[in-house]
């Protein structure tokens, strides 16, 4: 008789880590494809739709610095996500501990150093105000979760709600700019607080501190003691525990380090791009670099090209917006689809079926 | 006093989506799943229910269809993590991104439109009885349905056999497995049933709390049931006193909105709920007595696999 079994492979091949991720994005495309197809009921039209979504966000003169300047808080945020999320702690607080940063560095920019003209202090201040609030706001849960053992995937995301309503306070009502016509937002920061931009070009500076976490990171996680630790203590508490790591202290060590990459988003964010803080200056960052900290699984280098595509796929989709009214609601969904379909895929690929054929004494299997 | 009443008795109706969802949850992680999904799968609720209530103008096709689609979403969620062995808070993340984008999808022709809803239905005598009648018995057939299910999900859960089954399998699947209960069928058919209750807290929404859709119109509700289950400790009847006292606190934000009588800006007004939370699960967990008596699920979140024994 035969007999079926799906056994997981030993040795899953190299050309996996690449063709995994590709092979889940093309097929998230089709089905989201299938959902165009359906709401236009034209093939042409998705064609169209896909054309334009893959080729205005990377053609320089368009949507290109605006791809690169998505992608900067969500490679940061990204990369602050992977340190947490080697060691299994789940926090899904990256958006409100932008939110964070964004407020801290608002908060410095307009109101504590208004006065300060030298943007070679005055800058760098402004950022490290903003991770400093982001590393805050994600100590709380780090420690809450190190010590009392509260989940930090309920604690973190309760903050996020509670930043936000924070964020609006501001915007709505102190900080709001007499001079705006009643819109929710502030006053615009002095261009002293404004990061440089790169001659023309409309990419801004931002983008080298987002590289430099790369590397720093890269060398944090991969060469020394620590990122071994806490690698430890993803894969097994206990081992790390009786091994003589500190894992309460750690657990709060990297928290304080995702929330303060996700608060120097925030700030990049407002120095470089929005120049003031404003109601939905974060169209779901946080949340978004989770899938890419996933996608790119935890590896920093990755990180930085899953980031550029997702910066374009943001591009591409509100152009799509503009272009062809589709809603932005799409993101999310293609966003979900390929978080799934990539799952499934790893998943898929890690095992293979076996069929086992008995023969005379013995099994033969296949594949 | 009557200003306290139309409080507690706001508290019930508000908190009556907390309640479907925590019921939900409490289901499925009794059997060792763990579904973060569950903004999404209300949201799903919300406009499935809304847009079959809209088009057929009846609202209990609203609500059945509304549980259908949380069943298949849960589905989806349960292949992910049972079959393919997923990491559970990653497909549960992306479960509520997926919910989240479709049902604004959907929403979208919807905005503005009103559909029928579940009026109010006292119940004889009952809603007569000062105070209580008007706190409890003077609600929607959906609230009824909770007092329903609260009881039936604790009698199932502990005083039947497929509920021993069923915790069995969340407690120990090997052993379950040993004493021939195929584990797998069993977690598929309790995420797939609580996903459905958790998708009827989100019909509640569109179809009794209000009637209309509002674009993340659960704003944040899934969360705060996901720590409702831990409040609760995973029984049903604790879920109930959670659910009432959060749906209470929301109540009251909204009120002390409209009155105006508080001069506080309504957006530090509505992060009450949320420090409320966090708050209380801080006091929860931090007392050592309360830590020992509950008792999660002691597979919850850990994929099972016969082949492969830990």
């Amino acid at each position: 008789m035969l007999k079926i079994r799906i056994v997981k492979r030993l040795n899953p091949p190299k050309y996996h880590a690449f063709l995994v991720p590709i092979l889940s994005v093309v097929i998230s495309l089709m089905i989201m494809g299938l959902f165009l197809w359906a709401r236009f009921g034209k093939f042409e039209k998705v064609v169209e739709a896909y054309r334009e979504m893959f080729s205005w966000p990377f053609i320089f003169d368009y949507g290109l610095p605006d791809t690169i300047s998505k992608m900067v808080p969500l490679l940061l945020a990204g990369l602050g996500l992977s340190v947490v999320f080697k060691m299994k702690i789940w926090n899904i607080g990256a958006e409100g501990q932008l939110y964070l940063g964004a407020m801290a560095t608002t908060w410095g920019a307009l109101f504590l150093f208004k006065n300060v003209e030298n943007s070679l202090i005055l800058i760098p201040t402004l950022l490290l105000m903003g991770a400093i609030a982001g590393a805050l706001w994600a100590f709380i849960p780090g420690i809450l979760k190190a010590y009392l053992k509260l989940d930090e995937i309920v604690a973190t995301l309760m903050l996020n709600y509670i930043a936000a309503h924070w964020l609006n306070y501001l915007i709505y009502g102190p900080w709001k700019d007499p001079e705006g016509y009643n819109f929710p937002l502030t006053a615009v920061f002095p261009e002293s607080s404004w990061l440089p931009m790169f001659g023309e070009s409309g990419i801004h500076s931002g983008v080298l501190i987002a590289l430099a976490m790369v590397v720093l990171i890269y060398f944090l996680m991969y060469r020394t003691r620590w990122g071994f630790h806490l690698k430890i203590i993803g894969d097994n508490q206990t081992a790390a525990r009786y091994s003589g790591i500190n894992v309460e202290k750690n657990i709060i060590l990297a928290m304080i380090l995702s929330g303060a990459l996700a608060g120097l988003a925030g700030g990049i964010q407002m120095l470089g791009v929005q120049h003031r803080l404003q109601h939905g200056f974060s169209p779901g960052y946080g949340y978004t670099a989770i899938i890419i900290a996933w996608l790119a699984r935890l590896n920093p280098w990755a990180m930085i090209v899953v980031a550029f595509l997702f910066g374009g796929l943001m591009v591409g989709s509100e152009q799509l917006q503009i272009m062809m009214r589709i809603p932005i609601s799409m993101v999310y969904v293609l966003q979900g689809i390929v978080l799934f379909t990539l799952l499934a895929s790893e998943m898929i690929f890690n095992y293979k079926i076996e069929i086992l054929i008995p023969r005379n004494g013995g099994e033969k299997s296949w594949r | 006093m009557e200003m306290i009443l139309k409080v507690l008795s706001a508290a019930v109706r508000s908190g009556t989506p907390l309640l479907f969802a925590t019921l939900g949850e409490i289901i499925t992680e009794r059997s060792g799943v763990m579904n973060l999904g569950l903004e999404g799968l209300m949201l799903i609720g919300a406009i499935t229910g809304f847009m079959v209530s809209y088009n057929t103008k009846n609202v209990y096709l609203g609500f059945i269809a509304a549980m259908i689609a949380g069943a298949i979403f849960a589905l989806l969620h349960a292949f992910m993590v049972i079959t393919l062995r997923v990491n559970q808070v990653v497909s549960g993340l992306a479960l509520t991104m997926l919910g989240t984008g479709i049902s604004g999808m959907l929403g979208r022709s919807y905005i503005g439109q009103v559909a029928p809803k579940f009026s109010e239905m006292r119940i004889p005598i009952l809603s007569d009885i000062p105070g209580i009648g008007e706190i409890f018995f003077s609600h929607d057939i959906l609230v009824y349905l909770t007092y329903i299910l609260v009881p039936l999900t604790f009698f199932i859960l502990f005083k039947t056999k497929p509920g021993m089954i069923l915790r069995a399998v969340g407690e120990e699947p090997s052993a379950a497995d040993s004493r021939g209960i195929n584990v797998y069928l069993v977690r598929y058919i309790a995420t797939t049933i609580g996903g459905a209750i958790t998708s009827a807290g989100g019909a509640y929404l569109s179809l009794a709390y209000t009637s209309m859709w509002i674009e993340n119109m659960s704003a944040g509700r899934g969360w705060i049931a996901i720590a409702l289950v831990i409040f609760s400790a995973w029984e049903p009847f604790k879920a109930m006193i959670g659910s009432y006292l959060f749906g209470g606190m929301m109540a009251t934000q909204l009120r002390l909105q409209a009155g105006g009588k508080v001069n506080i800006s309504a957006n530090i007004l509505m992060m009450l709920p949320y420090i409320a939370t966090l708050v209380a699960m801080v006091i929860f967990s931090s007392s050592e007595k309360f830590r020992k008596r509950i008792g999660a699920p002691t597979a919850l979140g850990i994929p099972y696999s016969r082949e492969e024994k830990t």
